[in-house]
């Protein structure tokens, strides 16, 4: 199983290690940082090396790498979902991943690792057994911790690891009962040159933040479940149910957490909020280009685009470039040659726009390559595949919550050829 | 109040204000001090002498400080195992505390503890826990035994906790199950023989039950854990997919994938016309796609495996093309496989769309990637033959482009449709010479000169071409010196005249001024060759080539297979099975996919033969020979027509005329220049004596060892003794009636590889006959006496004699109707008589007809479908092992064996003198004695007799 784990920062440093069962020397990560200088991107550092003794699995989150060792056969997906779980982790704990926040808070983040693991065999990972088990921060609780010389650390035993719902810690008491649920969708979308859909997809995800006292039994139903075909689901939800009467019945870990991941790929159901007009083109001779983008307005139902947002990534041998926007600002980092255009809003009646010429430097070839615009977009109360909460029911609880359904779309990887 | 202030202490003295504080009687000021050395171990500094003063906090109420002792325990403990003997009576005490957690706490940090003299004393307080009443302390009990394991496995054995492990598997708590499972996998990993994971159907029961209930970690242990078994049949096979798909839809892609594993190795015991089995194949589908909306490390992962699946199950993912088109934000590892996965689903309907796609991506930023996609047009080319023609022109527009590394990405796979579609698309040859100076990579380069020297007759200035690469011909890459050499030969081959001067120059680069040993022999074979007999070398070098097929970078089924039962590990990234790199590898434990609904005798279909006995076919397939074309050209010489092993045949005009159709005018033209060239031969001093005799024997002993050690290499195990050929009973040709009173009567037979004609001539005529001689009529494979008919006594009336007249196949050649028949000539003293005859064609089944398993599978597929006849062959009582033995008495060679539904499948190769090859599938039911044969050959002419052949073979 998982033998070590070390945190790398950008430049390379190992600012974290953690030993599961023998201690691995360090220099192991040489083979990973001998990749990383290879790669052009962090991000293209590849997630599984294999050294002469060990397999190093990676995974690249927040600007840090976290890189695990292992010796024997594990399957590689499990290494990775439960890396990805310690960013998370860090991040639910701390507010941030981030080295500093790392730094700061080192001796619990090591209690952390240790509780998540035994003998590189998960432990605990969900995020409502470890708060019980060791406190997260929070500036009261260190003061009072400093002035009481109590610790962070709880001391009764779990009994949520020991039922079967070891999700939901038992006692959870609230004065306020409530229950919301955010129901995201992210468009992903390549279009071509002429706007054509190349390809379509939503992906969907159901964020629930439940505050319920006791031991709820909730079930949720959806007005058009049958546009849900290819569903993950929260281990909470019970899967037969699902099967038969295609309804969410659950009972919640307590906090926040994602019931549902789906996905809607059928390509006529998918409806594409904007359209983008553009051209990015260069002179065959001499050193000069030109750039028009438009953006426009195109199946929104009605409701209003919002945070939208243009970027390129312009050829390296971009000199400078003088642009116009009718809407919103630019931003231009000749280092990274990155374009952002920070649309806001889209008028319907006045279509914003953003022209003008491109430099290239002094006796550089015409570009070969034809950047690419990325979108960014927000549409408020709108789930783009139509998806819709019918009801929220609660079984097992005497009180009467609150409940709230929330829907938004935004872009995901939305991409448009030139 | 952070722990950054732990690190801010750069004084000298750290250590000892350290140690002072760890004293101290305040128990804040005790913690904040583990505290701070703690912070020290976790950034790597050392601070082990500590030890003694840490160790002393141990003894503590406060929970925080104690986990925090344990922490540095476990680090440290190691490298002060006398100190660590100090901490055994607090971990024997907390094994007993009446709170269970402190009681798992304990015996959890004591297996971490990596010192012999410590785990001596663990094995009590395991004993119990793993008994304890408490399941969390049980559960963390199974996982120390595990790491007992690790540290003394004989222990662990002696002590008799492996079987206390297993009785876990049964336990009430799914996760302790799961844990017991985890725990006994890692185990086993170390022990690959031993059986520590029999699992039945109770308990496969238990585990399906546990599966619905823990954790999502547990789910991964179990469902690795089930993909283990063999179910006994397709019902039970059937109720574990059914009771696992549900964890198709789990969050984690860990399960998904485990999932998927089980349910691709059982799927294959189900019959394929149950209803469930189409509904499963859709349920796996969606799944996959949600992969690659994951992280993008996941994706990897996942594309990786999915490259496997869609390799076995293309149908599951053929409607899904569009979620691999790369996005342009994706790592280039992830960019990467998807195009790969791409091509694989790339068919006739969608076509369109990729290439679509693919000359976007060869515009795009990243060199590797725009290579890669480059390269993707070139094999869809291949694949996909109607889309041929698009790719053709897409690589040409990409071409125009100049973009340096796409010309040159572009000329090398140009040059492997070339291959596939030979005279189709050379008109683009002109283009590829207009870039023939930006050419900077051997490859390309390689590519190019290979498309010169294979066209030189219809590039007029090839000679110049080649010779300006010559200029720098030791500068070059041998991969490109090797291409040159022979693209130089080629084209002096087919424009002797004025390409004399050129072939002296390379050969004498390769030969004499090179240090390269690949290029100095294969320099000097050509040598030989041109020089002594240039219609070998004709035949040698410019012979026709075999056609590349996309299979050939499809991974062997034996090794896919495998890797099927291996989707999800590293086994899958790596597409290696884990005996290939798996550190302390657990033996040779190759996995396989279970054999389809309960004909219990077939779970060892030969492939499996094959594959376990050494490790040599599991070597990753090589994609087209692209390099290496010394190899192509020499195993042509298989396919060059006549040369039988055996006594050479004298040299008879007709031979000399058989030739001469293949030789055409060069024989003329050779004739004076096989004279300097030998004497510049006999100048080298590489070139020992006996060279003269070289190359007379060449021809043939290149054909016989090759052909004789391939057969004997690829022999299938359990064949057995190969019998001798079917000779078909002799019977009357030519009745004494018909011949003044001589009667011949005869049979064919091929012995020793010499087809001979067996004749019984009696004199039923009153006066003795002498003056014997025999001729043929041309025929259809060029059949001629060897040698005269040997009747040296003249036969007297009423007597009879036997001779045997060797035959050989490079007469001239008329094709006849029926195909196998042949025309008799004999003569005697008192006249000439005429019969005719039909041979059987299993005679002229060569001894080296053993087709290798890919290039099977690649021309099986390559032959059009029009081509292939299908026969029935009745009341045959022989089971498909004795068929198979049976035929390759008769060169009927069975490559390969498969068993589908209790129906046995041979697959079988067979070459016939002139160089054409049949492919059969035999397919032998059990119990029934008809047999269903369906043949495949470029000339389907022969079919029917081949056909006859497996008849006649079979029931004799």
């Amino acid at each position: 199983m998982i033998n070590s784990l070390f945190l790398i920062n950008p430049s390379g440093e190992m600012f974290l290690e953690k030993h599961w069962k023998s201690v691995v020397s360090r220099s192991v990560c040489d083979y990973f940082l001998e990749a990383k200088e290879k790669a052009l991107e962090p991000e293209d550092v590849p997630p599984v090396i294999h050294t002469p003794h060990h397999y190093l699995i990676s995974i690249y989150r927040d600007k840090l790498f976290f890189l695990s060792v292992i010796q024997t056969e594990v399957p590689p997906l499990f290494v990775i979902e439960f890396l990805h779980r310690v960013a998370e982790m860090i991040q639910d704990y701390f507010g941030e991943c981030s080295e500093t926040v790392v730094k700061d808070h080192m001796v619990m983040v090591y209690e952390l690792l240790e509780e998540m693991l035994d003998n590189g065999f998960p432990l605990a990972t969900e995020s409502n057994v470890l708060k019980e088990m060791i406190r997260p921060p929070t500036i009261l609780r260190s003061v009072v911790n400093t002035l009481t010389g109590t610790s962070n650390v709880g001391d009764t035993l779990l009994t949520g690891q020991l039922s079967t719902i070891p999700w939901r810690r038992a006692g959870v008491r609230y004065t306020n009962n409530e229950a919301y649920f955010d129901v995201v969708e992210e468009i992903d979308a390549i279009l071509d040159q002429s706007g054509t859909t190349v390809f379509a997809e939503i992906q969907g995800v159901v964020e629930a933040c439940v505050k319920l006292s006791g031991m709820p039994d909730l079930t949720l139903s959806f007005m058009n479940p049958r546009l849900l075909d290819d569903v993950s689901f929260h281990p909470c939800v019970r899967y037969k149910l699902w099967e038969s009467e295609r309804v969410l019945s659950f009972i919640p870990p307590d906090g926040n957490f994602t019931l549902m991941t789906y996905h809607v790929n059928a390509q006529n159901l998918v409806a594409i909020p904007v359209y983008v007009k553009q051209s990015i083109s260069f002179f065959e001779c001499g050193s000069d280009g030109r750039l028009d983008v438009t953006v426009g307005p195109k199946q929104t139902m009605g409701k209003t685009v919002e945070g939208v947002m243009v970027t390129v990534h312009l050829p390296k041998t971009i000199l400078s470039i003088n642009l116009t926007a009718t809407q919103g600002s630019y931003t231009y980092d000749n280092g990274t040659k990155l374009l952002v255009w920070d649309i806001g809003k889209l008028n319907p009646q006045k279509l914003p726009n953003l022209r003008g010429s491109l430099s290239l430097q002094a006796g550089a070839p015409k570009p070969e390559e034809n950047p690419s615009l990325n979108i960014d977009l927000k549409i408020q109360q709108l789930a783009i595949s139509g998806l819709k909460v019918n009801r929220l029911d609660m079984f097992g609880e005497k009180y009467k919550p609150f409940k709230g359904v929330k829907y938004i779309t935004k872009a995901g990887k939305f991409q448009v050829r030139t | 109040m952070t722990d950054s202030k732990y690190f801010t202490t750069t004084k000298k003295g750290e250590i000892f204000e350290l140690k002072a504080e760890l004293n101290s009687d305040k128990k804040e000021k005790k913690k904040e001090a583990v505290k701070k050395v703690i912070a020290s171990m976790t950034v790597g500094k050392d601070v082990s002498a500590l030890f003694p003063d840490v160790v002393n906090c141990m003894q503590t109420d406060n929970l925080e400080l104690k986990k925090l002792v344990y922490l540095y325990l476990m680090n440290y403990a190691k490298s002060q195992p006398d100190m660590a003997i100090m901490a055994v009576n607090t971990f024997v005490k907390d094994c007993e505390d009446a709170n269970p957690l402190i009681r798992a706490l304990a015996v959890r940090t004591m297996g971490c503890i990596r010192v012999d003299k410590i785990t001596e004393y663990l094995c009590e307080p395991l004993r119990k826990c793993l008994k304890d009443e408490d399941p969390y302390v049980r559960k963390t009990a199974a996982v120390c035994v595990a790491k007992l394991h690790d540290i003394n496995a004989q222990l662990v054995e002696d002590q008799g906790f492996l079987d206390t492990l297993k009785d876990l598997i049964s336990d009430s708590n799914p996760m302790v199950v799961a844990n017991a499972v985890a725990a006994l996998s890692e185990i086993a990993e170390s022990h690959p023989n031993s059986n520590l994971l029999d699992l039945n159907p109770q308990s496969i029961n238990k585990l399906l039950t546990a599966l619905n209930e823990c954790t999502e970690w547990g789910q991964i242990f179990i469902l690795d854990c089930l993909a283990n078994y063999t179910p006994r049949d397709d019902r039970e096979s059937q109720s574990i997919c059914e009771r696992v798909t549900p964890r198709l839809s789990h969050a984690n892609s860990a399960v998904v994938l485990s999932a998927v594993k089980v349910l691709m190795k059982f799927m294959e015991m189900l019959p394929k016309d149950l209803d469930y089995y189409s509904t499963l194949l859709k349920k796996l589908a969606p799944p996959l796609v949600t992969l690659l909306s994951a992280e993008p490390e996941l994706q990897y992962v996942a594309l990786r495996n999915i490259n496997l699946i869609v390799q076995k199950r293309p149908e599951i993912l053929k409607h899904e093309m569009k979620v691999f088109f790369v996005k342009y934000n994706d790592p280039i590892y992830v960019k990467l496989e998807k195009l790969d996965i791409m091509i694989r689903l790339a068919s006739q309907a969608n076509i369109a769309q990729v290439l679509a796609e693919l000359k976007e991506y060869a515009t795009e930023v990243d060199v590797d990637f725009v290579r890669k996609a480059v390269r993707a047009i070139g094999r869809c080319a291949i694949k996909v033959e109607q889309s041929a023609e698009r790719c053709v022109s897409t690589l040409l527009d990409l071409i125009q482009t100049k973009v340096n590394y796409v010309v040159q990405e572009a000329i090398v796979v140009i040059k492997d449709i070339f291959r596939k579609y030979p005279n189709k698309y050379e008109s683009v040859i002109a283009t590829l010479c207009e870039n023939l100076d930006s050419l900077d990579e051997p490859e390309a380069r390689a590519a190019m000169i290979w498309i010169v020297g294979e066209y030189a007759e219809r590039i007029d200035n090839a000679d110049e071409l080649l010779e300006s690469f010559l200029e720098g011909f030791h500068d070059e890459s041998t991969q490109v010196q090797l291409q040159l050499l022979t693209a130089i030969v080629k084209l002096f081959l087919k424009k002797p005249t004025e390409t004399q001067e050129l072939v002296q120059q390379v050969l004498s680069l390769a030969t004499q001024d090179s240090d390269n040993p690949d290029l100095r022999d294969r320099g000097y074979i050509y040598w030989r060759l041109l020089s002594t007999d240039p219609v070998a070398a004709k035949e040698v070098v410019l012979a026709e080539k075999p056609l590349i097929s996309e299979e050939t970078d499809l991974i062997e089924p034996t090794l896919l297979e495998e890797l099927i039962c291996h989707i999800g590990t590293l086994a899958s990234v790596y597409h290696k099975p884990p005996s290939a790199f798996v550190e302390g590898s657990r033996g040779v434990m190759h996995k396989r996919l279970p054999a389809r609904t309960g004909s219990g005798e077939s779970t060892e279909s030969p492939d499996v033969g094959t594959a376990a006995g050494g490790s040599a076919p599991e070597a990753a397939p090589s994609i087209i020979p692209s390099q290496g074309d010394l190899l192509g050209d020499l195993l042509n010489l298989d396919m060059a027509p006549p040369t039988t092993s055996g006594p050479p045949p004298p040299t008879t005009g007709m031979q000399m005329g058989g030739m001469d159709l293949l030789g055409g005018g060069l024989d003329s033209l050779m004739g004076d220049e096989s004279e300097p060239l030998g004497g510049d031969i006999g100048g080298s001093p590489a070139m020992g004596a006996g060279f003269g005799a070289a190359p007379a024997v060449m021809p043939a002993s290149l054909n016989a060892p090759v052909g004789g050690g391939l057969g004997d290499l690829f022999d299938l195990g359990g064949v057995g003794m190969p019998m001798g050929a079917y000779i078909p009973p002799k019977i009357v040709w030519l009745p004494a009636m018909k011949a003044k009173g001589l009667e011949i009567s005869g049979t064919f037979a091929r012995r020793a590889g010499v087809i001979q004609m067996e004749l019984i001539l009696t004199n039923k005529a009153m006066s003795v006959m002498t003056d014997f001689a025999i001729q043929f009529n041309r025929n259809s494979f060029g059949l001629a006496p060897a040698g005269p008919l040997q009747v040296l006594t003249p036969l007297g009336p009423n007597q009879t004699i036997e001779v045997s007249l060797p035959l050989s196949t490079v007469g001239p050649v008329m094709k006849m109707d029926p195909l196998n028949n042949l025309q008799v000539a004999v003569k005697n003293n008192i006249d000439v008589f005429y019969f005719s005859c039909q041979y059987p064609i299993s005679m002229l089944f060569v001894e080296d007809g053993k087709m290798e398993r890919q290039v099977f599978l690649a021309t099986w597929k390559d032959i059009p479908n029009d081509n292939e006849s299908q026969f029935q062959i009745k009341d045959c009582h022989l089971n498909s092992d004795a068929a198979s033995s049976k035929l390759q008495g008769s060169n009927i060679f069975t490559i390969a064996k498969r068993t589908v539904e209790g129906q046995d499948m041979l697959y079988m190769s067979i070459k016939l003198s002139n160089g054409i090859w049949v492919l059969a599938e035999l397919r032998v039911q059990a119990g029934n004695p008809n047999y269903t044969i369906s043949l495949k050959c470029r000339a389907p002419e022969v079919s029917q007799c081949v056909f006859q052949c497996y008849e006649a073979v079979l029931k004799n």
